[in-house]
């Protein structure tokens, strides 16, 4: 015996109002099982973390390596001896090299022959974020360009996209290369790229960046951009300062006290 | 059947060399081994129940590398209510120290061989004094 209207639109309704319950039921108790997650007080914030760098401060001590020391035991960066491997977050360049299109011959000499620590601009139009094609390097709403180690796949398009050399690629095993691991940062493995995070670990922690700490002349400043009346903004408004290769349109975060 | 002695042999010796594995690892103990991760702290409250754990510790992990590194999300509140900082290094390994006799025991035995030690950084296994 065949089946006639009334009955089937009466089981296609009931098999729907079934099919609903039962998936709103499973849903509450997916709900139950969900984890849940909280902010801690300790973390600090900001809407655009910046970094100012005083240059005059900077050289006061020839030959100085605090911040990079600081930065590289935190985050155990290792220390290839040869220069084609070498991994760095932050290092010293020379002027002309990181500002190409400030420097000339008659230029002031102490600026000249200067060498400015450089690291990550932290760019608000960052093309290594552009470039990046499974997304393991992205804009945070606070402006750290982070990285997300997990997801690299080592194509190595966001070395070639950055123009500050600000990103280095893991060649080979960085673990034998670094002195004293920290056990509290992960180490990475061949294969990956990686660069400063502003400390975004220690930012979650409520510390300052790592080298912003070390620096006992004072010559990095971080702060929020965009609280006017934070101390970088302060030190903005009084100086005159430079970006690296803001012709590029990358808008660097990290501003150089001349 | 020409030759049937030859043949009924040949194919008994082929059916014998072909179980060989199963045979020997009846034998030599490995078919009834059974994984046994070891608890070291067993005083040590696990955030959550270890039937859950034992099933939805990878998952677990994967959400807090998630929240920790694209959400930027540290702290995580355990079903009783506890928090916990969501770190594998920092947290899951204080207790579970014994990396070789409690991940590696199942982990072994399932051949699976996950790669987080290959960054993150493995617990002294010297400094608890077990074995």
């Amino acid at each position: 015996m065949g089946i006639n209207r009334r009955g089937f639109i009466k089981i296609a309704g009931l098999s729907t109002l079934a099919g609903l319950t039962g998936k709103a039921t499973l849903g509450v108790l997916a709900e139950e099982e969900a984890q849940q997650v909280v902010q801690t007080g300790e973390m600090l914030k900001a809407k655009r973390w910046a970094m100012v760098v005083d240059l005059h401060k900077c050289q006061q001590k020839k030959g100085c390596t605090a911040c990079i020391d600081a930065c590289h035991s935190v985050h155990n960066v290792p220390n290839f001896d040869n220069p084609k491997d070498e991994i760095k977050w932050i290092w010293k360049q020379d002027f002309e090299g990181a500002f190409p299109s400030q420097d000339h011959e008659f230029l002031k000499a102490d600026i000249r022959q200067s060498t400015p620590v450089v690291f990550c601009n932290h760019c608000d139009n960052p093309p290594c974020v552009r470039v990046c094609p499974t997304q393991s390097t992205w804009k945070r709403e606070d402006g750290i360009v982070m990285m997300d180690m997990h997801r690299c796949i080592g194509c190595r398009y966001c070395v070639v996209a950055c123009p500050y050399g600000s990103r280095s690629f893991n060649w080979r095993d960085p673990r034998p290369f670094i002195k004293e691991i920290d056990p509290d940062f992960p180490t990475r493995s061949r294969g990956v790229v990686e660069k400063c995070n502003f400390c975004a670990d220690r930012l979650a922690r409520g510390k300052i960046p790592a080298c912003v700490e070390a620096c006992e002349e004072k010559a990095l400043i971080f702060g929020d951009l965009e609280d006017p009346e934070s101390e970088v903004r302060e030190l903005l408004r009084n100086n005159i300062t430079i970006r690296r290769k803001p012709s590029l349109g990358t808008n660097p975060e990290i501003y150089y006290i001349v | 059947m020409y030759d049937a002695g030859k043949v009924i042999t040949g194919i008994v010796i082929f059916l014998v060399l072909i179980t060989f594995p199963f045979w020997f690892n009846v034998a030599s103990g490995n078919a009834t081994y059974k994984p046994d991760p070891k608890i070291i702290t067993p005083n040590e409250q696990c955030m959550a129940d270890g039937e859950y754990m034992k099933r939805n510790h990878m998952d677990m992990l994967d959400e807090w590398r998630d929240l920790v590194v694209r959400e930027g999300q540290r702290t995580f509140v355990a079903p009783d209510g506890k928090t916990y900082e969501m770190s594998l290094s920092n947290t899951c390994m204080k207790c579970h120290s014994n990396k070789a006799d409690f991940c590696d025991q199942c982990h072994n035995y399932m051949a699976v061989y996950p790669y987080c030690w290959d960054c993150h950084i493995e617990p002294q296994e010297t400094t608890y004094g077990y074995k």
